[in-house]
Order: C-alpha cells, then structure tokens, then sequence
C-alpha cells in the first residue's frame, strides 16, 4: 500500500523528471517529449519503489531489470536515472550531444544503467525474454520489467515475443503498455488498429491488467499483484496521456518527436512548475 | 581422395562437449535444430537448449537478453533466415550492444541443393561482414568447423559461423592449429596464390594439382576467417605470386574476394580474379551439379589463374 506521502514524494520525482525531459530536448533541439511524458510516472515508480536496485551498483547481478523497449522515450529513463543518482544530473544537458553518453536511443555500453541498447522498436520484448529466462537458469529471483509502446506493437516480432514469454511461463517477467493511443502518423485506431489490445494479450497467455498510468497507487497495486502471478508473464496496460504534464503538448500527435520552441519551453516549465507547487500546497 | 565429412555435425558434437565444461552456454533454435544439429545439444542438455519456434527475430533479441545476463549464446537457424531475416535484430540487439551471441548458420550458399534459390544464400557474408563488432569465421571442414565452434565460444563477442548442407572433403588435420584471424597456407607456391574459403579450399587445392600438370607453382591458403581478413598473409601471398585468385560459395560482390582486392588494392596491388557466386539467385538441383552451373570449380579455378597470371 502508498501512503499520502509516498505519493508526494513520487509526484516530486515525476516532476523533476518532467522538468529535465523538457531542458534536455529543449538544449538537444531534438527528442521525443510526447512518449516521454506519458511514460514517466510509471518509470519513476519502477525505479523509486518498485525495483530492488542499487544506484550505486547498477551492475548488481541481482538487480531487477527495466528494459524501456521504446527507446526514443530515453529521456525519461535518463532524467529518472540521473535524479536516482547513477549518474550526474548535470549531464542530462549533453543529450544528443557529440561525445555525450546520453545518445538520442539508449546505448547499454555507454551510460550506467541502460539494460539494453533499443531504439529500432519492436525488439525489447524480446531482450526480455533473454533476461527473464537466464533468471530462471541461474535461480535468481529478479524480476524483468519492459515498456512497450503502443504503436510498437505493430511490430511482428513483438507477437513472437508475446508467445515465446507464455511458452517458457516466464512469470517473472513484467511489461507495461504505454497506451497513449498515439504513434507519429496519428491515432493508433487510425494507422494500424491494435484493439482488442487486452484481450490480444490474454489470448497469447498472458495475465492482463488495465490501469491508469499516471496514478501511483495503480501502478504499485498493479506490480504488486503482478509479482503474485505463477506461471505467466504479466501484461499491464497502462492507459496515459501522451505529453503528459505539458498543456499543450498533452493528446497532441505533433509532440512525439519535436522540441518545443523557445514561447512553448517557457509555458511547458510554468505548467511543471505549477504542477510542483501543487504537490507542495497538497491542493486538487 | 580426401574423406568427406559434415561441418555442421562437427559443429553439433563440439556443442555438446563445450557444454559438458561450460555451464553458461546456451543454446537457441528456431524449429530447424536437426538440421543445424543443435538437437544433440538439446538432447544432452534439454534444460540449456530453448526453441523459439519458427521467430528468428525473437531468437536473436532473446541471445541478445541472455548474452547480457551473463550467458554465452548460440543462435542456429540456416543462413538465409539467420541473417537476411532478422538483419536488423543482429545490428540492433546483438552487433551494436556488442554481445556474446554466437550466429551459428547452416545451409548457407548454394550447396543447399533441392530447395532453391528461396534456401540459398549468397549475400550472408556480405550482412554480417559490413557489421560493426561482427566478426565472420567460416570452416573450411569438419575438423575445423569443430575448432571455430570452440574458438568463437571462447572468445568474447559477436560471431558469425557459417557452414553449408553437404559434407565436404576433410582437408586439415587435427593436430593443425587453429587461430580467429589466421588464414593457413595450405601450399606453398611462387606463381599465383590461390585464396579460398569454406568447400572452396578443397577446390583450390584440386586446382592447384592440375596446374602443377601444366608447370603452374601455386599457393593455396585457407581463409578461414572472414573479418578480420588476415591482411597479413594476404599481402605476403601478393608479395610472393604477385596474382591472385579468390574462391568462394558467395556472392563475388562482397564477399571474400572483395575483402581481399580491397586490402590489396590499398595496401600491396596486384592483379585478383574473383571466383564465386555470380550476381545472379540460384535454383534447385544437385549440390554438385550447382557447383558446376555456377562456376564453383577447380577448372573455374585454374583457367581463372591462368588468365591472372597473364596480366603480371
Ligand atoms: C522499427 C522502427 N520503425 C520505425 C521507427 C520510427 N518511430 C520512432 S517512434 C515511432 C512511433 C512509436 O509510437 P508508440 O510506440 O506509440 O510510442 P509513443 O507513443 O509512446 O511515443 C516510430 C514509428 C522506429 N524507431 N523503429
Ligand atoms: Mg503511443
């Protein structure tokens, strides 16, 4: 269970990571806000309650394992990383940067803890499957997280994955689905229709749970159920708002992989601001 | 006059001892595991060996999550699909990560035989070669392919082994060393140097029999790894015949003897003849009767190193 001031505490942290996704894109003058925001509460519960993880060892064999499959949401990965202490704060500003760590898609021989390099979407899943099964060789008791978008699964492969996790029973592994209801084209409805998205899920023999994205309790309850279930992987559907925490960036299909100009960076850090002061004052 | 045996048995047996000393290999396959011979591995080893169904693509991201858990990891499907198929898996999720995957393909070129040009592939050197971190090792019989599987599995990194359906002629020796990088010169010879690969070896060797009839001195060396190309002894052949001819069950378009006029060209010139594959799919047939079709001969060979020798 999350008490009220766990929430707060979260809430701050989902903050500061907004905050940072839009500096970063903002000085990169490239990057993907929209996918970010929807996908950082859940990122940011992951990391500050859910995974057994140690900053200070992100190669700690016993370490739970985030794969973010949709790799050109890595500044929310970044920021969260950076605000956990793995690596310095300071260094979110050289996304995208010539010689920086922070490449525009996660690269895992470059920055401290990137599980997996992603980016070519469709093949987190799978890298997944990979870490979850040689958690079943080896005895261990981590578990594998993965976000999928909800364009990406478009992607074959990712049904190929979907299989391959039920088959091998692989109840240690845990996705979410940002179900932001965009990719870059338009509405998923519209580009490529995923829905029954949850009953897909079920029928490839998975374990399916709809919740809100953004709410911190029903990310947490969601984990901690997920961790319960015996013999099947877990899906999450996690329904959110693309360009969440940015007004006008919030349902609007022209964020996902634009920055915003110089007018729409000072009205996006007013909203976040006002959303801390919010946090603060524990007003509605 | 050689003994023929099959580099992918070879492969197969070298598996199963590899595993009775090494606990952190695994091995994957994609429904195709009698053919590759995987299935001796999965038969010792049931609860180390993983089917993955008719998905390369998911194979590959799945070697690419063990390899970065700490797993040593062999994918094996034929070559088509172990690399055209899932090309962007590999780059992405194996190659740029830099991980221990070991592609290990079967049925690749030609000598496939029966099931066609839709089974044969020409270009699988050509994918994996232009990869960065890839290195690409290719057996030029059963005793060496038994030697690259444990080469490949105790070095660190990202390979790719290929090995073709028939058997082959057995024409190294076990007590031969074996080295990543290190081509073999098979023969000595000062007239023109004869670079093979694979079941091409065996041909430049027959080829240099019959030019050693005409008073032709050869060399013949085995290129048993692509990438990196020994350019070393490439250059000292170069030096020593100053022509060359290259052989192998590939595309001529980037394949071997592209390797090898490209480290020439820059680095030591001398006239080189490509014998390969032509720009063209192949068709069904008998393996050695494609051999023949597609030029893959010891006669292609020498009437190749005759016309090279001319332009010394
Ligand atoms: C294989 C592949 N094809 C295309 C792209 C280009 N691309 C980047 S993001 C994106 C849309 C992703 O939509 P979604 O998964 O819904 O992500 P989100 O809405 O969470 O940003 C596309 C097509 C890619 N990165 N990889
Ligand atoms: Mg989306």
């Amino acid at each position: 269970m999350l008490g009220p001031d766990e929430i707060r505490e979260l809430s701050l942290k989902a903050n500061a990571v907004r905050r940072h996704i839009i500096e970063m894109v903002y000085a990169a003058g490239s990057g993907h806000p929209g996918g970010s925001l929807s996908a950082t509460d859940i990122i940011v519960a992951l990391y500050f309650k859910l995974m057994n993880y140690d900053p200070e060892n992100p190669k700690w064999e016993d370490r739970d394992r985030f794969v973010l499959s949709k790799g050109h949401a890595a500044p929310a990965l970044y920021a969260t990383l950076a605000e956990l202490g793995v690596f310095p704060v300071e260094e979110l500003l050289t996304l995208r940067k010539v010689g920086s760590r922070l490449q525009g898609h996660p690269d895992m021989r470059k920055l401290p803890g990137i599980e997996a390099s992603t980016g070519s979407l469709g093949q987190g899943l799978s890298i997944a499957n990979g870490m979850a099964l040689a958690a079943k060789l080896d005895r261990k008791l981590y578990n594998v997280y993965v976000m999928l978008g909800d364009g990406e699964i478009e992607e074959g492969q990712v049904w190929e994955a979907a299989m391959f996790a039920s088959h091998y029973k692989l109840d240690n592994l845990i996705a979410f689905l940002d179900r932001n209801r965009l990719q870059i084209d338009g509405e998923t409805e519209q580009v490529m229709s995923i829905e029954p998205i949850a009953d897909k899920w079920k029928a490839f023999g998975w374990e399916v749970r709809e919740i809100n994205g953004h709410d911190f309790k029903e990310i947490v309850d969601a984990v901690d159920w997920a961790k319960e279930v015996k013999g099947k992987p877990v899906m999450i559907v996690a329904h959110t708002v693309k360009g969440k925490g940015v007004s006008f960036m919030e349902g609007s299909v022209h964020f996902h992989g634009k920055p915003p100009n110089d007018e729409e960076y000072r009205i996006a850090l007013q909203d976040i601001d006002a959303e801390r002061e919010r946090i603060f004052g524990g007003g509605p | 006059m050689w003994e023929m045996a099959s580099p992918r048995v070879a492969f197969g047996k070298a598996l199963v001892d590899i595993g009775r000393e090494n606990s952190d290999l695994v091995v994957l396959g994609a429904d195709l595991s009698s053919s590759t011979k995987t299935s001796y591995f999965e038969k010792e080893f049931p609860e180390r060996f993983f089917n993955c169904g008719i998905a390369e693509a998911n194979m590959m991201g799945v070697a690419s999550g063990l390899a970065a858990s700490g797993k040593v990891v062999v994918a094996s499907t034929f070559a088509v699909f172990a690399t055209g198929r899932c090309y962007d898996q590999i780059r992405q999720s194996i190659a740029y990560p830099r991980l221990n995957v070991k592609i290990v393909a079967s049925h690749a070129g030609i000598t496939v035989g029966g099931d066609g040009a839709s089974h044969q592939t020409a270009e699988d050197i050509a994918l994996m070669k232009v990869l960065p971190n890839m290195r690409v090792v290719v057996p030029a019989d059963a005793i060496e392919a038994k030697k690259a599987t444990r080469a490949i599995i105790e070095a660190d990194g990202p390979f790719y082994m290929r090995m073709g359906r028939s058997d082959v002629p057995t024409i190294t020796k076990e007590e031969d060393p074996f080295e990543i990088g290190k081509a073999t010169i098979m023969r000595d010879g000062s007239d023109v140097a004869l670079i093979g690969t694979g079941i091409m070896v065996s041909q430049a060797l027959k080829a240099a029999e019959m030019l050693k009839l005409e008073g032709i001195d050869a060399m013949v060396v085995n290129m048993s790894t692509l990438k990196p190309l020994d350019e070393d002894t490439t250059i000292k052949a170069a030096k020593r015949t100053g022509a060359i001819v290259t052989a192998e069950e590939h595309s001529v378009i980037f394949g071997l003897g592209n390797s090898v006029a490209m480290t020439l060209g820059e680095k030591y010139p001398v006239p080189v003849r490509r014998v390969g594959i032509p720009d063209t799919f192949g068709e069904s047939g008998e393996w050695n009767e494609l051999m023949v079709k597609y030029g893959l001969t010891p006669e292609n060979i020498v009437s190749s190193a005759k016309e090279i020798m001319k332009q010394k």
